[in-house]
């Protein structure tokens, strides 16, 4: 279970989601690995899923990839249907659905975050079993055992827009630091009631830290 | 209906010069002929009333209920066949189960509502099934407030106020209009609705019947059940209250 195939992209990863009073900031590194080789370096692992609704990737690309394209279809029908978006929650409960029928056969770990009518700001985390949980912020991927710390230290739950932000940056560069499967640019996006804005963070222009 | 016997109204899939399919007028009928339902959306919840007339003084008393639950949040009444109501309560359930699986939320009323509809209007295309002879109404409680539907056999549905079906309809219906529902809180609304039932109600054709009555409100949790037994027994003499005013003014009117 969970093991890539032999020659399988993997995302081996650093990805995140803080909720803020009013939207959510998620954040991604861009690696992707096939062993030692990068694959790709300016890799984007955000993924719309909706108008106000993202998930961050983690596992196998080819199985993440066709999970977000399950769900993205179905939170379209959804649309459609109902005449208003899905909420959050609907979208991550299919996310797990998904991932829970199929377990024996994905490598998928997802943040799932976003802004609705109802719910307002929301980050839901679905790991490897596909159990389903909310929580004001999430870390996921190869990359966030290193991190668990200094996420715990810093966040609080009352963090302004700019601060989830400088959180995000900060936590995701220090695990691309440390992670040898996580790195090159840091990938952001702030989803509120407004939209969704796109952030993009350098290779070159990450905080600085001990390198040792 | 004057095309009648010559020859367009044998089946569903056979539309009348004038374009009417008789098969589906015919099972509207049915539901014409049923004991009044009615349904009362007010401010605070949705209630279900029904007149179940009673063949026989031997039925059980509260058997054999015309008033079913198809979600915890979904109330359902219906005018016509019991026996292709069951069936339409059946698949309702089987629709919200389905439904929540998927999204994990409660069906909203508007969906179910649109499905049992695609499944009636299934039954008006071909030549070897017939319509439904059931007007079914749907209260619920969803995330959008209280909901009263109405799916009829040609599979329109509508969302209503207030609704009524079976024989009394034009009676319910002119006494629903009269009420202010959307000041009105859920008590007021079952005691409006028995005297609704019981004022539609005709003695000379059909003697023995009994009053159902179901809620879906802030009161109950939201979850759709049978009202209080204390509180349906107020209805009851609120209604013969109302019925014998009723009564003495015509009395006056004589004089």
């Amino acid at each position: 279970m969970s093991a890539l195939k032999p020659g399988e992209v993997n995302l081996g990863t650093t990805i995140m989601a803080v909720q803020f009073d009013g939207g959510v900031v998620v954040g991604a590194d861009s690696r992707t690995t096939t062993g030692a080789y990068i694959a790709n370096r300016v890799t984007d692992k955000l993924t719309k899923i909706h108008d106000r609704i993202y998930c961050c990737r983690s596992g196998s690309a080819a199985d993440t990839q066709a999970v977000a394209d399950i769900v993205q279809y179905h939170m379209q029908m959804y649309t459609a249907q109902h005449g208003e978006a899905p909420t959050v929650k609907v979208a991550a409960s299919l996310f797990q659905e998904i991932c829970y029928q199929n377990k024996n056969n994905l490598s998928a770990g997802i943040i799932v975050a976003g802004w609705d009518e109802r719910d307002g700001a929301s980050v839901y985390n679905i790991p490897l079993g596909g159990s389903l949980h909310r929580e004001p912020f999430a870390i996921g991927g190869s990359g966030s055992t290193y991190i668990y710390g200094y996420c715990d230290k810093v966040f609080r739950p009352d963090l302004s827009r700019d601060e989830c932000i400088e959180f995000v940056k900060n936590s995701v560069s220090l695990a691309m630091t440390r992670d040898g499967s996580s790195g090159g640019v840091v990938r952001l996006a702030v989803i509120t009631k407004d939209g969704v804005e796109r952030q993009f963070v350098p290779g070159d222009q990450l905080p600085e830290q001990y390198v040792g | 209906m004057t095309s009648i016997g010559t020859g367009y109204d044998l089946s569903v899939s056979t539309y009348s010069p004038d374009g009417r399919i008789f098969q589906v007028e015919y099972a509207q009928k049915a539901v014409d002929n049923s004991g009044t339902a009615i349904g009362l959306r007010v401010k605070d919840g949705v209630v279900l009333a029904v007149e179940k007339i009673k063949h026989s003084r031997l039925l059980v008393p509260e058997s054999n209920r015309r008033i079913m639950t198809a979600a915890k949040h979904v109330g359902i009444v219906s005018a016509g066949w019991m026996s292709d109501t069951r069936h339409l309560v059946k698949r309702a359930r089987e629709e919200s189960r389905n439904y929540h699986d998927t999204y994990k939320r409660d069906v909203p009323a508007k969906i179910l509502a649109e499905r049992m509809g695609m499944y009636k209007q299934v039954y008006t295309l071909y030549s070897a099934v017939r319509p439904f002879g059931v007007g079914t109404i749907m209260a619920s409680y969803d995330a959008d407030g209280p909901q009263l539907y109405m799916v009829e056999p040609s599979g329109q549905y509508f969302g209503y106020h207030g609704c009524a079906a079976g024989k009394g309809k034009q009676v319910a219906k002119t006494e629903i209009e009269k009420l202010k529902l959307s000041e009105m809180t859920v008590r007021e609304a079952i005691k409006e609705a028995a005297r609704i039932i019981y004022s539609a109600h005709d003695e000379t054709k059909d003697k023995l019947f009994e009053l159902e009555l179901s809620w879906v409100c802030e009161e109950s949790g939201r979850k759709h059940q049978r009202v209080p037994k204390e509180l349906i027994e107020e209805a009851i003499q609120y209604a013969e209250r109302a019925l014998d005013e009723d009564d003495d003014e015509m009395d006056d009117d004589e004089e």
